[in-house]
């Protein structure tokens, strides 16, 4: 049997990947990364990539939500007809379908409600699948020993942020929480997006939303996304706006602001 | 004015230069987005054959922001150089392409006449040009900076090290340089995206930074990428920033998104100057832009986002900037859709900000939403090498785990540098080889010792 040849270079400072969960200290082979970091790196990509594919499982998701709200939750479409569609076009991903504000204009309902609840599958439908079930389990108490009135909720496809907006405002709603898949990274395929708007109308911009970023496990716990979320609900009742005239003084906010950028 | 043009029985006619540049824009998903671009291929083509038949004098006559109601436009009217122009007056579009490409259009030519050149020429003779072309006539321009190092001599690459952490951990962050520092990266700027723009923290990290290059007197600069003014900040307060860093945009309302106008970026830079921090050079600023920015800030007045980003270099070259880096992949696939347009951008990129007298570099790079891999970084990677980029960016693995995106990573450093021949920067050239982290030919040394008198030294 021939010797084994050396196929690759280690990095002595491997020790250091104790402090990073960055993919230093992967070694070499002449210039090139060696396999088994290639193949990583492909299944991680997969992943991301099949994140923002898989389409949202709104069958399972409608009924998991709906056990923990106690009520029905309406499904609606963002104008969007395809997942292409939704990526190449966002201003489509931020209104809904024709048919769907017909849904939500007849349904029956107050003159006004304190809060609509709207999940979207944004740019990560695992982000819903892994993370909704587990956050609505620790908010929805909360939320309903706020006295709050709840407008129908809603589940969208193929929506962006701003679609809460459009929602809101035909639900007669007086602040907007949408909890949406985020733009997956690499190791972050499922992360999950809270953003909530006060006084929603169409063509609200991005400094009048507070976010709250990377819900995961793993990421920014359930707890921690709930505590901070009811906080801003407080403060926004309170003071009659969101975004940056609402200063997040909890000051918990970790994971990344520019995830906010793609919507 | 209108131009038309007949092909077969088809008539097409344009009404603008604005129209004529955005139909003659090669396809991509945000001209679609904006509603500006060809209907068809054939329009495209046509656009494009009226194009080269413009006169480079009629880009002077005829704005495609208005003077008075943008300052981006004034700042490249007032700032273009006449006297330069008339050495190429008489040219039309498609007579400036073929100049450009000829033998004795070489780089000192191209320098000589760049003042006289504004973005809107540049962009519009780059929608006639193959990527072939777009390649060929960088290559012949070396646009030179230098602060403590020396960027963008002919043979030389350099990478920027972005060892950034999605909470600003510092041994994270720590980690991170030493990995890009033993691959020899970081020659460009060792620079940092915060994860929040809150002024304790990245002064904490401006500190940090210093620390490390004058620990190891690593002949670098550092940058902590904030807001400018939160930089200006900084600068009164004696804190030790090397490099000012903005975002950018080819329009007034888009820079006004971004927070900044050119008031506050001569504030920037002349904050930035009056530390005179750099040894070999003063180019104090590193700015970063990207096609669609203007569209997605909704400050596109209608013209195709390749003009504006050229735009974008001529509000850049106020300012005599070290590095100037598009980020060609990070906007997303509603502004570049696939691995295809990603590339063809960066090529343009690259080439308009040569051609504009910028030290430019690109983050080759894309995002999990689009149809992109890292086959898609090996091409353009290969291409800006053979282009003469000035320099690329260095995240460990390609994966930046604070911005969710994939950029280059230090081995693809590595490849492109072993590949073309290229070397660092020289002062960073031979630091490394003095800290025995590279051989004389430029080999990585993986030896421990180095490494643990490094963590000795930074108490990781």
């Amino acid at each position: 049997m021939s010797k084994k040849l050396k196929t690759d270079i280690k990095n002595p400072w491997d020790s250091l990947k104790e402090y990073t969960e960055a993919r230093i200290a992967i070694g070499r082979c002449g210039s090139s990364i060696p396999t088994e970091e290639l193949l990583d790196f492909r299944l991680l990509h997969a992943k991301a990539i099949d994140s923002v594919h898989t389409p949202l499982d709104c069958v399972s998701i409608t009924s998991e939500i709906e056990s923990l709200i106690g009520e029905k939750i309406h499904l609606v479409h963002s104008a969007a007809q395809s997942r292409s569609e939704y990526l190449s076009r966002p201003d489509l991903g931020r209104r809904l379908s024709d048919k769907s504000i017909q849904l939500l204009t007849q349904l029956t309902k107050q003159s006004s409600y304190d809060v609509a609840l709207i999940v979207a599958d944004g740019l990560s439908s695992h982000a819903i699948h892994r993370n909704i079930a587990p956050l609505f389990r620790v908010l929805m108490p909360a939320l309903r020993s706020m006295g709050l009135t709840l407008a129908p909720s809603t589940l969208v496809e193929q929506g962006r942020v701003a679609i809460a907006d459009e929602i809101a405002s035909i639900l007669n709603a007086k602040l907007s929480i949408i909890f949406i898949g985020e733009r997956p990274g690499l190791k972050t395929p499922d992360s999950l997006g809270v953003y909530l708007t006060y006084d929603p109308v169409s063509g609200t911009t991005d400094e009048r939303r507070n976010c709250i970023s990377n819900i995961r496990s793993g990421g920014l716990a359930y707890e921690l996304a709930c505590s901070k979320l009811l906080y801003l609900i407080q403060e926004s009742f309170k003071k009659r706006v969101s975004g940056i005239d609402l200063k997040d003084e909890q000051d918990i906010v970790l994971g990344s602001k520019t995830n906010a950028l793609n919507f | 004015m209108n131009k038309t043009i007949s092909i077969g029985h088809l008539k097409y006619t344009f009404h603008s230069l604005k129209e004529i540049l955005a139909k003659a824009s090669l396809h991509r998903s945000g001209d679609l987005l904006a509603n500006i671009s060809a209907k068809t291929d054939e329009e495209r083509v046509a656009a494009q054959m009226v194009l080269a038949d413009v006169y480079l004098s009629e880009f002077l006559n005829e704005e495609v922001i208005p003077y008075e109601e943008d300052e981006v436009t004034r700042v490249i009217f007032d700032n273009h150089d006449k006297a330069v122009f008339e050495e190429i007056a008489s040219l039309t579009v498609g007579e400036f392409r073929n100049w450009l490409l000829m033998d004795d259009t070489n780089g000192e030519v191209l320098k000589r006449i760049s003042k006289g050149l504004i973005p809107e020429m540049v962009a519009a003779v780059s929608k006639l040009m193959r990527n072939q072309d777009l390649i060929k006539v960088a290559s012949k321009i070396r646009n030179i900076t230098a602060f403590r190092n020396t960027i963008g001599l002919p043979g030389r690459l350099s990478v920027r090290l972005q060892p950034n952490d999605p909470t600003d951990d510092m041994k994270g962050i720590a980690a991170q340089i030493i990995d890009g520092l033993y691959y020899g990266c970081g020659d460009a700027v060792i620079g940092i995206n915060p994860a929040t723009d809150n002024y304790k923290a990245v002064t904490n990290l401006i500190y940090m930074l210093d620390d490390v290059r004058e620990k190891f007197q690593i002949p670098t600069q550092s940058c902590v990428l904030t807001h400018i003014t939160t930089t200006i900040k900084a600068i009164e307060n004696k804190v030790p920033v090397d490099l000012v860093f903005q975002s950018i945009g080819g329009t007034q309302r888009v820079n006004e998104s971004f927070g900044v106008n050119y008031a506050i970026l001569k504030e920037g830079y002349e904050a930035g100057l009056s530390l005179n921090r750099g040894t070999v050079g003063n180019n104090c600023m590193y700015f970063e832009t990207g096609q669609g920015s203007a569209l997605s800030a909704n400050a596109h007045w209608g013209v195709d986002q390749q003009t504006l980003e050229a735009r974008a270099y001529g509000l850049a070259r106020c300012f005599d900037p070290l590095l100037v880096n598009t980020v060609v992949g990070f906007i997303g696939p509603e502004y570049l859709y696939n691995g295809k347009q990603i590339i063809r951008a960066g090529l343009e990129d690259h080439f308009c900000g040569k051609l504009l007298g910028l030290p430019m570099g690109v983050d080759i790079c894309y995002t999990n939403h689009a149809d992109a891999d890292q086959d898609d970084m090996d091409n353009l990677l290969t291409l800006l090498g053979v282009a003469g980029c000035n320099f690329i960016i260095g995240v460990p693995g390609a994966d930046d785990m604070m911005l969710n995106y994939q950029s280059t990573s230090f081995h693809d450093a590595l490849y492109i540098r072993s590949m073309l021949g290229l070397k660092p920067a020289p002062e960073f050239e031979q630091w490394l080889i003095k800290m025995n982290l590279f051989t004389d030919d430029l080999t990585p040394i993986e030896a421990p010792v180095n490494y643990r008198n490094f963590l000795n030294v930074s108490q990781l």
